[in-house]
């Protein structure tokens, strides 16, 4: 087995940077670069020597987590360097000549999971952690990891195994005064509706998750030359898009990943909309008009003297921009007017983006359900409970069965449920025994 | 028996049929020496209906000797069990206490309470193998000889009442059913005379003595070690447990019918004499109750079921099969059906052939065993229907369906019950066919005063059945021919039709078992060789070391990646690569 190395902190230069090492031969580099190691999970401030020359190249923390207790499982240790870029590599370079590689993409987590030190819902979390390029990102995916799913899901375990233990407690003992009477309390229907109810917004909840692994989508809609292409390049503050004054430039839908005060955004800009004889420019307009529809928020752009209606989107948000608020005057009606070209408008804009992206992202205290795995398992559960909300009327062993399927499926992502559990439940609430 | 009278019930009604199915004797004696027949949980479903009968103990007895007498080529040699006889570490006999030998190829060892028993009253405690019974104490040592792992257990019993001091006028009544419902598929009608049980309850003043007394039970004084049933506490432990209830209901059940005792179901307790008596007397009906036997309770020694394979046989000493109480459970029941699969094993081996072991999904003998081979026991071990995942399929009313024709292939069933096996079969097929074939439009169903979506869709007789209430006596309205189809008949193919939608999707489950059942997992698996395991996980397996993919999964905790993950190393032989992880 290698020893690996990777800058596990952020993009160079920073204040710190974070150097991870994990592999049988940690406790011998760092004993080497650091000149002793510390105690354990403790940090130490020593200098950094090169491997090979002893030369000193920066002094830091250093810790050192000997395994199994450790992120990976192997024996790991971080080196908290300064974040120049050639301090860092000076590092990397004296590690690879003392014989240690640097990790492929994922490796830590992967030897994380071989050494059975995360679940799969943490792996996957993990996974979009390495992913992640914006902040709400890395909090979604850091949330994960430390098992804010894993938590919701075993809640929802022990509730399950509570109701089921109240079935089965008037299958298996109805014959035992305790357990009480012919139809199910009043308590358990309520019990059995709310978590259906919190299952299904968890699911819901996990397709705002989709956005913001991908970003929020903005599509910019107006006429030609409104200024689309233009309001896009102030927005990237680059030119990705062919400005010109000719109308009808954009012909197809550019689209551009924005990284907006935090939160991913994903800018299309579509070809202008009027009647066109160009069959190029008429599959543009309808392309736009495709992606306007699956956007989360539409900006129609409007030059300052036009009152033209905006295009019917059925649920999409649209907000009327007014453009080239410096060269007109404004006439119409319009919810913001702006002007690339001399910034005005545009820190309200920004804004106003900024607080529309939050609103439709989840809300960072909720675990949320990211992976296509997941969503089945819980679009599974979702369905099953809301069975056994519509089978609580029917006879109690057709409800138990489907509740047992409900536990399957949990089981899925916690782990199974045995019955042994939902007797442990049953045995200690009802007092069983003739 | 030694406890109460009764067989059947929840759960344990499922593995009468099922003897009963094998052409075990169980149901049959138990309609001979019935009293009071009771169908359980009628309403709740016909999957969880357990049937149950209050048996008169005498009869029960005279009825078995006759039957255990009256079968061929079966020699009953009566005597002290004190040792195995064994060659090359295989059974070879058995030594009796007067020294006798017999010689055998195999053996079933049943030892009920005996082994090594201990019985706590109050503060006295007797070696005893039951009441008035001496205990087994030579085997024990046998047994662990052999290198078998064993536990002890605890189980105990309420003091019996005298009938004719209780004052049944002034407690409430509970009926059998009328007409009872007999086990058998072999009996025609139940023709022993049927009594009423009573119903009793625990006062203030029962909780009061038993609290002051608390010191003095056997139970709480620390004398016992054994692990009780959760399902079946002493007095004591309800009182102490549910302090919060007021109030515990007793049934007052005959032991026979020309027997004044009185089993009270509800009050197994170790206090002592003068407490016992107190206790009873504190309730309804019972103030001048005379005691004819005190309670108590006992502690005996168990084999670990782990040391067993699935056809009970012990996997350190080939040729001694294990059932029973030895095993870890409690009932006549488990122990029947446990009886049933060790004896015809060890039939088998004396023959030669392959055992016959029953899976989860054939009946609840198979899920027993299942339980007990692969999780051990931490209590007495008691079926119950929960325990059961195709609970729907196996069925009280299906267990000759499901069990019969692995009988016959066994050549353990009898001419008789062949004869009545295919009438019901042919019967239940002809009908289901039968109303497969019947069908009416909408607009005819509405005509005949069914409520049916309007949809033009034809729907046969058997589509119709899945309806809310639908019985085959209401279609009678329709084709009057299906009146005179038989009640059980009727009944059972009622039962398939509602619940076809379940019951094809459990049948898909249970392929998926079967398959995980063929593959098996080697005995000498390295569980810390497996990457991608959770450690709890891997220490689970460590230490249960299922036989196969299908014990693997039925863990607690178990996810479908750690299968995945397990399958793959078993499949490859190696250790387990897996793609990134995202």
């Amino acid at each position: 087995m290698d020893t690996i190395y990777a800058l596990s902190s952020g993009g160079l230069p920073s204040g710190v940077a974070i150097i991870r090492i994990s592999g049988p031969r940690t406790r011998e580099i760092l004993t080497a670069t650091c000149g002793s190691l510390a105690e354990p999970r403790h940090a130490a401030l020593v200098p950094f020597r090169n491997l090979g020359n002893g030369e000193e190249l920066d002094r830091g923390l250093c810790l050192w987590f000997p395994g199994p207790a450790s992120f990976t499982g192997e024996d790991c240790g971080e080196l908290h360097v300064h974040g120049s870029r050639a301090v860092v590599q000076a590092l990397f370079a004296s590690l690879s000549g003392a014989g240690c590689r640097p990790a492929e993409a994922g490796e830590f987590t992967r030897r994380a999971f071989a050494n059975g030190k995360l679940d799969l819902t943490e792996v996957e979390g993990l996974a979009d952690l390495l992913a992640a390029e914006t902040e709400m990102q890395r909090r979604q995916a850091a949330q994960q990891a430390s098992g804010a799913l894993s938590r919701l899901c075993l809640a929802w375990r022990e509730r399950l195994i509570g109701l089921r233990a109240e079935v089965e407690a008037r299958l298996d003992f109805s014959d035992e005064d305790d357990v009480g009477g012919e139809t199910l309390p009043l308590g358990f229907v309520d019990e059995l509706r709310r978590l259906t109810d919190e299952v299904k917004r968890a699911l819901a909840a996990g397709s705002t998750a989709e956005r913001i692994r991908n970003g929020v989508r903005v599509a910019l809609l107006g006429r030609p030359n409104v200024g689309k292409s233009t309001l896009l390049n102030a927005l990237a503050a680059r030119d990705v898009a062919i400005v010109s004054e000719e109308a009808g430039t954009t012909r197809d839908v550019i689209e551009v990943p924005l990284d907006l005060r935090g939160y991913p955004v994903i800018v299309f800009d579509t070809a202008g909309i009027r009647e066109t004889s160009s069959a190029v420019e008429q599959e543009g307009i309808a392309r736009g008009r495709r992606v306007a529809a699956n956007s989360d928020l539409v900006l129609w752009l409007v030059d300052g003297d036009d009152d033209d209606p905006a295009p019917e989107l059925g649920e999409v948000p649209c907000w009327r921009l007014q453009t080239k608020g410096d060269l007109k005057a404004k006439t119409a009606p319009s919810d913001i007017s702006i002007s690339a070209a001399s910034g005005q408008g545009m820190s309200e804009l920004l804004d106003r983006i900024e607080e529309f992206a939050r609103s439709v992202s989840p809300p960072t205290n909720e675990a949320v359900f990211v992976r296509e795995r997941q969503r089945r398992v819980l679009a599974d559960l979702s369905e099953t409970l809301q069975l056994c909300v519509a089978g609580s009327q029917r006879s109690d062993e057709v409800l138990a069965h489907l509740l047992r399927q409900a536990t399957d499926c949990i089981g899925r992502l916690t782990g199974r449920v045995d019955v042994e559990a939902v007797l442990d439940r049953l045995f200690m609430e009802f007092c069983i025994g003739k | 028996m030694s406890c109460n009278p009764a067989i059947g019930g929840l759960g344990k009604g499922h593995l009468v049929r099922e003897i009963d199915a094998l052409d075990g004797l169980m149901g049959r004696v138990a309609d001979v020496a019935g009293i009071q027949f009771r169908v359980l949980n009628r309403r709740k479903g016909p999957a969880v209906r357990g049937p149950r009968a209050q048996a008169d103990r005498r009869l029960y007895r005279e009825a078995m000797q006759a039957a255990i007498t009256e079968q061929e080529n079966l020699t009953v040699v009566e005597g002290e069990a004190a040792d195995l006889l064994t060659v090359e570490g295989k059974v070879a006999g058995v030594h009796l206490a007067d020294g006798r030998e017999i010689v055998c190829a195999a053996v079933v060892l049943t030892t009920g309470t005996f082994l090594r028993g201990l019985i706590h009253l109050g503060e006295k405690t007797t070696p005893a193998g039951r009441f008035g019974e001496a205990p087994a104490l030579g085997l024990s040592d046998t047994l662990a000889r052999a290198g078998l792992r064993l536990g002890r257990l605890k189980t105990g019993t309420p003091p019996r009442l005298d009938g004719r001091t209780i004052d049944f006028p002034s407690l409430e009544r509970q009926r059998g059913d009328d007409p009872p419902e007999p086990f058998s598929a072999l009996t025609k009608s139940i023709d022993t005379p049927q009594v009423d049980c009573f119903v009793t309850r625990t006062t203030a003043e029962t909780h009061r003595v038993i609290q002051e007394n608390l010191h003095r039970s056997a139970m709480y004084s620390g004398r016992i070690e054994g692990r009780g049933p959760r399902y079946c506490p002493s007095i004591e432990d309800k009182i102490v447990r549910f302090a919060d209830r007021e109030s515990h209901q007793i049934f007052l059940e005959p032991e026979g019918l020309d027997d004044p005792t009185i089993y009270p179901n509800g009050i197994s307790t170790s206090l002592p004499e003068d407490v016992q008596l107190r206790i009873v007397r504190s309730m309804p009906g019972l103030e001048r109750v005379e005691v004819l036997r005190w309670g108590y309770a006992i502690e005996y020694d168990h084999v670990d079921p782990r040391e067993l394979g699935p056809d009970l046989g012990c996997l350190k000493l080939p040729g001694l099969y294990l059932a029973g109480q030895i095993n870890g459970t409690t009932g006549y029941e488990e122990a029947a059906a446990q009886g049933l699969l060790a004896g015809l094993n060890a039939a088998r081996r004396a023959g030669d052939t392959d055992p016959l072991i029953l899976s989860r999904a054939d009946a609840y003998m198979g899920v027993m065993v299942d339980d007990l081979v692969t999780r051990g026991v931490s209590e007495p071990y008691r079926m119950f229907t929960s325990r059961a995942e195709y609970r729907l399929s196996l069925r009280a009313d299906n267990a000759d369906q499901r069990l019969t024709p692995l009988g016959l292939a066994a050549g353990i069933v009898g001419e008789e019950r062949q004869r009545v096996f295919e009438v019901r079969t042919d019967a239940l097929k002809a009908t289901s066919a039968h109303l497969r074939e019947l069908s009416l439009t909408p607009s005819e169903a509405r005509r005949n005063g069914l409520a049916v979506n309007q949809d033009g869709v034809r729907r046969s007789a058997y589509d119709l059945l899945a309806l809310t209430d639908m019985t085959i006596a209401k279609l009678a309205s329709v084709w009057p021919e299906l009146g005179d189809i038989p009640a059980d008949i009727a009944g059972q193919v009622e039962t398939d039709a509602q619940y076809a939608v379940y019951l094809d999707r459990q049948q898909a489950d249970i392929e998926a078992l079967r398959r995980d059942e063929q593959l098996t997992l080697p005995a000498e698996l390295d569980y810390s060789g497996i990457g991608g395991l959770s450690n709890e996980i891997r220490q689970k397996l460590s230490t249960v070391r299922p036989a196969t993919l299908a014990q693997a999964a039925a863990m607690e905790g178990m996810t479908p990646a750690a299968l995945t993950r397990l399958l793959s190393h078993v499949k490859r032989g190696q250790h387990v690569r897996f793609a990134d992880a995202g």
